[in-house]
């Protein structure tokens, strides 16, 4: 009894009822409420809206990647027709794949922004200091993500970008070559790269950022908001305001404003799928998607002893920087104004970014082989767009059979395989039947003296199916065995 | 109350000037505003993806298709069967298998062009036309079958199997079908 009464003292406002009893039974409204009245010092505003931005986008991002895995398969020889079928037969296939590309995009956008505001605003100052490292673990998460998921649609684009990034990686000194082949898992781009890029992209980076983005919002709401730029680092002593209702109405702006954008734009300029990827086209002019332009162009300013410095220890340096910057920088004050080293490292690292970024946009335009190459590439795209999707052929079917009947002898023992109806019971090119078994990769298992001797004599098994003996002029049998060999 | 709602009402009644007795009942209709937004535009954005997930239900994915024969006027004046190869594209989602496949040509019993499936019905042998006994006859085990396929003589139970079959824009298309074989009706197996 005095456990039920202590039940119903729990719940809020002492609810009776079916309200009553899911809370007793559950807590949500409790742990709504306590989501909810977050204390802000300083009140709620505009500027603190990017975090809550960043989790709607990686929610839909996982939604949305959820649903394109209906359809896709991870393999060299499929993944492209996947892709194709998704974006051109598939009802809102491309729409559900322009909100998934385009929502990376809008994710490291957003990342940037939600970035730049906490690095402004100081926010990484007193007593956040994990919560500045798990972010910035974060960021390099979100960019391995945008890397993996490029590589996906197998298109040109997606490959020729791949490897450049995946040749990138090899320049790294001592472990680069093998670096370079653990993600390509082999010496060149591949079926396998697919398979290892999907499982990193699918499996691997979402479970570290699940991990860690459970851990941001703990630290965060551990350490508490930071709170407008005047406030102390350490101890917040402004005046708080609750999340809700006034910043979660601001949230829930930018998220409108996302969806509204992001699906405008889906519909209206849907993401483009070029041609399948063609390893063997050498004039191809690789490009990154644009957030990685910056790098791209980089890298391209080291080369030879040199290479080690600009590659390997100025990205470090910069990384482990940034990553220890809340260690670094103690100092309490906070207002972007009275921090001029800080603003200025911001505003040089931001502003080469952007440079380096045109500069390669610049280049692009100016060098007349490589925007004219840019402009067929793109060209090529949108004729791959307008065509209908095409299936892909299977690999028992005809046209894939006569390829392989190159050999004479056996393009005469098919001739014979179909007039004397092996066909009717094995199936046309061997493939099986319910009423007899396939003779596809039978080669594997009996050699061509083994086969006539079963033609010739068929076992008491064979029999029993309905196999008849063959009888054949010797050189008919012999073509009819090299055909039946040349089945795979 | 559990404890972080009392620490919430707490600095709420502190620090919070907008919190008024009267804000308590503004606040859970803004809730309920909220939460019945949120439901609407959720339930916007999943229509896609409830389209995205049932394509395959809504619309066919594995089919067969229709596979052209020949020009109608070849077969004007038939006066015995047309052996003829066709070709079969079946589609199963992103994927399209093609084979060869035999089939004849023939006039039925009220003079109408009719395709049969040369796939014998006793046990799915190739069936050549026999000019000289103007005759179907099965090379395995003789049944035997008119022009218009029906049985004569031998082991079958039934007469050959004829193909649906339609015409469209002067061409002559079938759709081909696998029927079992050894029983006296006509039945589809795929």
């Amino acid at each position: 009894m005095a456990s039920a009464e202590k039940q119903k003292s729990d719940a809020p406002q002492g609810k009776e009822g079916l309200g009553g009893w899911v809370e007793r039974r559950t807590g949500l409204d409790s742990l709504l409420r306590g989501a909810l009245y977050e204390p802000i010092p300083g009140g709620a505003r505009l500027a603190y809206v990017f975090g809550s931005g960043l989790l709607f986008i990686f929610v839909s991002q996982i939604i949305t990647g959820i649903f394109l895995a209906l359809y896709y398969v991870p393999s060299a020889d499929h993944a492209h027709t996947t892709v194709a079928y998704i974006t051109k037969s598939v009802t809102a296939g491309s729409f559900l794949r322009s909100l998934h590309g385009y929502g990376a995009s809008a994710m490291v956008i957003v990342l940037l922004l939600h970035l730049s505001q906490t690095y402004i605003y100081g926010a990484y100052k007193g007593r956040r200091e994990l919560l500045w490292i798990s972010g910035c673990v974060l960021l390099g998460l979100v960019l391995a993500m945008a890397f993996t998921g490029y590589l996906l649609p197998w298109d040109q684009r997606a490959y020729f970008a791949t490897t450049v990034g995946t040749n990138a990686a090899s320049e790294v000194p001592l472990i680069g070559e093998s670096l370079k082949r653990m993600m390509r898992g082999g010496t060149d781009m591949g079926t396998l790269t697919i398979s290892r890029f999907f499982v990193a992209h699918v499996f691997l980076i979402p479970a570290c950022i699940f991990a860690l983005v459970a851990s941001h919002i703990f630290l965060f709401r551990k350490a508490g908001a930071a709170g407008p730029v005047t406030e102390n680092p350490h101890k917040p002593e402004q005046k708080t305001e609750m999340f809700y209702p006034r910043q979660v109405l601001m949230d829930l702006s930018l998220t409108a404003l996302l969806i509204i954008g992001l699906g405008v734009l889906c519909f209206f300029v849907p993401m483009q799928l070029g041609p399948a990827a063609n390893p063997a086209d050498a004039q191809y002019v690789p490009r990154p998607e644009w957030y990685y332009l910056p790098i791209f162009q980089w890298l391209k300013y080291w080369h030879g002893a040199m290479s080690v410095i600009g590659i390997l220890v100025i990205p470090m340096i910069l990384v482990v920087a940034v990553i220890a910057l809340p260690f670094l920088d103690r100092g309490i004050e906070r207002r972007p104004w009275k921090r001029p080293i800080a603003m200025g490292s911001y505003a040089f690292v931001m502003l080469a970014l952007v440079g380096l970024g045109l500069r390669s946009e610049y280049l692009d335009h100016h060098d007349a082989g490589v925007a004219q190459q840019l402009a067929k590439q793109d060209a090529a795209e949108a004729e791959f767009m307008h065509k209908p999707f095409e299936p892909e052929l299977s690999s028992g079917s005809l046209a894939a059979a006569n390829v392989a009947l190159a050999d004479p002898v056996a393009a005469k023992g098919k001739t014979i395989f179909e007039g004397q109806s092996c066909n009717a019971c094995h199936g046309d090119g061997g493939v099986g039947t319910a009423a007899a078994p396939a003779l596809t990769g039978v080669s594997a298992k009996f050699n061509a003296d083994q086969l006539t001797e079963f033609l010739k004599h068929p076992t008491a098994k064979m029999t029993a199916g309905g196999m008849t003996p063959v009888d054949l002029p010797p050189d008919d049998l012999k073509a009819l065995i090299a055909y039946v060999e040349s089945l795979h | 109350m559990s404890g972080s709602t009392q620490d919430a009402g707490s600095s709420l009644r502190k620090q919070d000037v907008t919190c008024e007795p009267a804000s308590g009942e503004r606040r859970s209709f803004l809730g309920a505003l909220l939460g019945l937004g949120s439901v609407c535009v959720g339930a916007l954005l999943s229509v896609p993806l409830i389209r995205f997930a049932l394509f395959p239900l809504l619309r066919r994915t594995t089919e067969l298709k229709a596979s052209p024969v020949g020009k109608v006027s070849e077969f004007s004046s038939l006066s015995e069967p047309v052996l003829r190869t066709i070709q079969i594209e079946q589609v199963d989602g992103w994927r399209k298998a093609v084979s060869e496949k035999v089939i004849y040509v023939t006039k039925d019993a009220g003079g109408q062009l009719s395709v049969l499936t040369a796939i014998c019905p006793h046990l799915g042998c190739t069936v050549p036309w026999n000019s000289g006994r103007k005759a179907f006859v099965c090379p395995c085990h003789g049944a035997s079958f008119s022009l218009d396929g029906s049985r004569i003589d031998g082991p079958s139970l039934r007469g050959m199997d004829t193909l649906e079959s339609s015409v469209e824009d002067g061409q002559l298309l079938v759709r081909f079908q696998y029927f079992r074989q050894l029983v006296a009706d006509k039945e589809v197996i795929g």
